[in-house]
């Protein structure tokens, strides 16, 4: 309890050393405000667009965009990964093509989506995808390798069906690293979306900083800047102490 | 005079059983093999590492198949399938991390449809009876190689099983906690009249709990020698200071001798 105690500590000091070294820095003037502005303003500024509501419907297309990206690419990515454990010949295809698949910067195809799906939600959910399944794909892979023999024969011996099996036996076994690839999946799409929003888009929070940030309005831009690193933490957090508790069980409770 | 009866009725039957693997490298694994386990038997099975021991229990249970051959059990041919009735301590650990030991042993009953105070009551007999019951909250990673187990033991104790097949459950104990679990397999085996098969490596484990001890070549493995023990039925580890079981030890181990040089021979 005091090592997490003194840890705690210690990492809130580690972030709020630099943020206060900044408000510092802007106050005395040391630092430009046409570049960055200091971070209570920050907060000001995020506090107040959250309020006046003209941020809603940013919100609920960026937010909408986001789940729905992560969601599909949880559904397919565990259900192609569950089907290429299955057949030896296309894991052996695809294992070199996974591994490699970070290295290609997906960014590059948004203007073919946009091309080929419009400038709607469409080309966001499919470039959240393209950035967050194929971690989905990877973790059940790795998952499902990690479901030891002895238990798939205790199935057997406990004479459990195929669907049985896989409720009991197999998803347990490979939670942990399924939860990883799920965690990923989140700020991979979080980032395909916002990032995707960004560069060619007309709404959405990616739009608004990229908007805000045309117009020369910096208080509006870090504002939402902030607003959009607060909910990419907080998403990632809960996950996080999920994790930690499947975790801490297997491990010494 | 009563053992005798119940000793003539066949409960598992080998005829020519091979397994062998496909590979590459293809491996002749096992046999041919020819084994009756007669009703309410303990028979042990020693043999080198690697002669196939683990790969029989496999197939006597049904979760492998025989290359060739039959393996029947209450009078009707296993055809890759696994009936009720016969429950496995495999070698390597089957506890389920997730669980706790409470549900760990309850796991074998989960499709059983019995009541659940009866589940309850037959949980807590077979935690009790593997010496857990101040662990029964425990998670497995909190337990010891060995208390994992004797976990692995209660969840099948808990199906009444009446063929059990014990693949070296004993392994990761030290040797006195080892013949303390001997007698409790005994016990088990007593109160129970189940069957029961252990692999061991440890000879004097097989020399002191079984009526017939199974000697088993170097890969592929055959049975070279079958030593009966003549034990009664209600013996305990002190039979290990029994004239006969220096003996039994001793024969074992002559059969044994070559078969593990060999083995030695392959590995170097
Ligand atoms: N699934 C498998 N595929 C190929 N070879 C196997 C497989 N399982 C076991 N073997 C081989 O069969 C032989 C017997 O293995 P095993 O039954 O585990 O031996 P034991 O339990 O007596 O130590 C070993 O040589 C092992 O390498
Ligand atoms: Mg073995």
């Amino acid at each position: 309890m005091t090592r997490a105690l003194a840890l705690l500590i210690v990492r809130s000091v580690v972030l709020a050393g630099p943020i206060l070294l900044l408000e510092f820095g802007c106050r005395a003037g040391y630092v430009d405000p046409n570049s960055i502005i200091p971070p209570s303003d920050m907060i000001a500024s995020m506090v107040e667009h959250i309020g006046s509501g003209d941020l809603n419907e940013s919100m609920v297309q960026t937010f909408s965009t986001i789940a729905l990206a992560f969601g599909l690419s949880v559904a397919i990515g565990t259900l192609s990964g569950a089907v290429i454990h299955r057949i030896a010949r296309l894991r052996d295809m695809v294992d070199p093509l996974l591994a490699s698949y970070y290295s290609v910067p997906t960014f590059i195809f948004y203007p073919v989506l946009v091309a080929l799906l419009g400038l709607g939600k469409a080309p966001l959910v499919v470039l959240g995808i393209l950035s967050a399944m194929p971690a989905v794909i990877i973790s059940t892979l790795s998952g499902l390798d990690s479901v030891p023999p002895v238990l798939l024969k205790l199935a057997r011996i406990q004479r459990l069906g195929p669907a049985l099996t896989l409720w009991w036996i197999i998803l347990p076994s490979a939670l942990p690293r399924l939860f990883s690839g799920f965690k990923l999946a989140l700020s991979y799409s979080l980032i395909g979306v916002i990032a995707g929003e960004f560069i060619l888009s007309g709404s959405g929070l990616g739009f608004a900083i990229s908007f805000a940030y045309q117009s020369f309005d910096n208080r509006a831009m870090y504002g939402i800047m902030l607003f959009v690193l607060l909910t990419a933490v907080v998403a990632n957090g809960v996950l996080y102490a999920w994790e930690g508790r499947l975790r801490r069980r297997r491990s010494k409770g | 005079m009563t053992v005798s009866m119940s000793v003539t009725e066949p409960h598992v039957e080998l005829k020519g059983v091979v397994r062998r693997f496909d590979g590459p490298p293809a491996v002749h694994a096992v046999g041919p093999i020819d084994l009756t386990l007669a009703r309410g038997e303990f028979v042990s099975v020693v043999g080198p590492s690697g002669c196939g021991k683990s790969t029989l229990l496999d197939m006597l249970c049904g979760v492998a198949r025989p290359t060739s051959g039959s393996v029947r059990f209450e009078g009707s041919d296993l055809n890759g399938e696994v009936p009720p009735g016969i429950g496995v301590v495999f070698q390597e650990d089957s506890s389920m991390p997730w669980l706790s030991v409470r549900q760990n042993v309850e796991f074998g009953l989960r499709t059983s449809g019995l009541p659940s105070a009866e589940i309850k009551e037959r949980v807590e007999h077979a935690v009790s009876f593997m010496g857990l019951a101040q662990f029964i909250d425990h998670f497995p990673a909190q337990l010891s190689g060995g208390m994992r187990q004797r976990v692995c033991i209660a969840r099948t104790l808990v199906l009444r099983p009446r063929l059990i097949l014990l693949d070296e459950p004993f392994g990761a104990l030290d040797q006195q906690t080892r013949l303390l679990m001997g007698d409790e397999l005994l016990r088990l085996w007593r109160e129970t009249g189940a069957t029961i098969l252990l692999i061991t490596h440890a000879l004097d484990e097989a020399a002191m709990l079984s009526d017939r001890v199974g000697v088993m070549s170097a890969r592929p493995g055959r049975f070279i020698d079958f030593v009966e023990t003549g034990w009664p039925r209600d013996r305990d580890s002190r039979v290990v200071s029994d004239p006969n079981f220096g003996a039994l030890t001793a024969r074992l181990w002559s059969s044994l001798r070559e078969e593990s040089l060999k083995t030695m021979g392959r590995a170097s």
